[in-house]
């Protein structure tokens, strides 16, 4: 599913991330300012890696070595940030169906009705982002992504801006989506216990590096309680 | 109330058909640039910065001087486009645009950056990722969230249009009926023996539009008040 193998430079920061996983869901677990954000980006192609490859379920993204480099919106990767990142010009609606609009009816592989029904958000489809609760917006932020028919799914830290009870709101949006639609995803987080609700091959970060060959269990202390919020 | 001449209309006319046409030229690059500035980084970004900010820190009458030495009938390139397109700027209400075009268009400028600078990038970015191209995202996301400040820059230009004198009169003249403009007509009363009543009728003309101007804008920028990022 996930073939990854880069270098990628942040400043005075360099990440080397060596991430291969045939799981449906991997999750990504580590502190914040570690490199997750930016090995994230370099997916989706907003950085461009020093060197490396990305290849997801067999197409390749980026090639240092071929001079492949798709860009951003050639990649089909569906991203959902932290703050959901809503369009605050757009009805939810429109929001909803903005990369679905970029798709011709052949690459569409989930409709508006079906996403809105598996999120429940038909509520809320004719409002302004500005009038959702933060559980609401980061609901419709997932859609969006899903509706973009990506290959895979990024999901950077998408419940580290909610409380408790919200949490424990989307949490099963995300297995309904995992179970129903199939789509990969890549679960960044510094919260163990969600990681380990969607999936249990877990990849730890330590500070500039991220390699899947090392099992997770041999890392100091995974279960070390996330003290940077 | 005001009782204008047929004179006075004409220069209120004029005015108007000047400012419009300044404004609606300079809109489409005045974005472009203002976006460019905001966005990327260049060599010679500071050179084209100063560049376009000059007209706003010289005295106007160098830049109408600059453009007569230029687009002058004798100038190098009215000349050429004389010669060959048998277009000439100088000396009529075309000209006259131009010189509002190039004092007005820092002001715009500015405007359509600054309001660049305040969208969040990272809404370009989810954008892309959702398959948006580069000229998509510009005109989806970029422009819309930009539609405040572009308009502000707009009622900024027009004002600064209709109260262009000193490029305008050297550039162009003071041609009745063809290069006239309210600012011109006022001094060419206040240079006439007894002119002084023109003059106070269409100060008081001159003062009524800009407060219009300011009042449309107050009211466009709370219709189009910015919408803070979620």
């Amino acid at each position: 599913m996930l073939d990854i193998h880069i270098t990628l430079d942040r400043g005075d920061f360099t990440l080397t991330a060596k991430l291969h996983s045939t799981a449906l869901v991997t999750g990504l677990f580590g502190p914040s300012g570690v490199g997750k954000s930016s090995l994230l980006q370099g997916i989706a192609g907003l950085v461009k890696p020093r060197q490396g490859h990305i290849a997801i379920a067999g197409d390749t993204l980026f090639c240092s070595a071929q001079g492949i480099n798709l860009p951003p919106h050639r990649r089909r990767i569906g991203f959902v940030f932290q703050d959901a990142l809503l369009f605050p010009h757009l009805t939810v609606r429109n929001n909803l169906l903005y990369g679905y609009r970029q798709l011709s009816a052949t690459e569409r592989r989930l409709s508006l009705d079906a996403v809105v029904a598996i999120l429940e958000i038909g509520a809320l489809l004719d409002k302004s982002p500005q009038h959702l609760s933060g559980g609401e917006k980061q609901r419709v932020g997932l859609g969006r992504a899903l509706l973009s028919s990506p290959r895979l799914l990024l999901l950077d830290e998408p419940l580290a801006s909610l409380d408790e009870r919200l949490k424990q709101q989307i949490l099963p949006f995300l297995l309904r989506v995992r179970d129903e639609l199939q789509i990969p995803m890549l679960y960044v987080s510094h919260a163990l216990p969600e990681i380990r609700y969607l999936t249990e091959h877990i990849v730890g970060i330590q500070p500039g590096f991220i390699d899947s060959t090392i099992p997770f269990s041999s890392y100091a202390d995974p279960s070390a309680p996330n003290s940077d919020r | 109330m005001l009782d204008l001449s047929e004179q006075e209309i004409a220069a209120l006319l004029l005015s108007l058909k000047i400012a419009a046409w300044s404004s609606v030229l300079s809109c489409p690059p005045a974005i472009i640039i203002g976006w460019v500035l905001a966005r990327f980084q260049f060599a010679g970004k500071a050179l084209l910065d100063g560049l376009i900010h000059l007209p706003l820190v010289l005295p106007p009458i160098v830049p109408g001087y600059l453009l007569l030495l230029l687009l002058g009938n004798n100038g190098l390139l009215g000349r050429w486009l004389n010669q060959h397109f048998g277009i000439s700027v100088a000396f009529s209400w075309r000209g006259a645009v131009l010189a509002s075009m190039v004092m007005a268009f820092p002001l715009m400028v500015r405007a359509v950056r600054l309001s660049v600078t305040t969208i969040d990038p990272r809404l370009e970015n989810a954008a892309r990722t959702l398959g948006a191209n580069p000229l998509l995202v510009f005109f989806s996301i970029t422009l819309p969230l930009a539609a405040p400040g572009i308009l502000a820059g707009l009622v900024l230009g027009f004002s600064r249009s209709l109260g262009e004198f000193g490029a305008t009169i050297t550039f162009v003249g003071n041609i009745e009926g063809e290069t006239r403009t309210l600012p011109l007509a006022i001094y060419t009363a206040t240079q006439m023996p007894g002119g002084d009543d023109q003059a106070a009728r269409l100060v008081v003309l001159s003062m009524l539009l800009a407060l219009a101007a300011l009042a449309g804008s107050e009211l466009l920028s709370r219709k189009l008040h910015p919408k803070t990022a979620n």
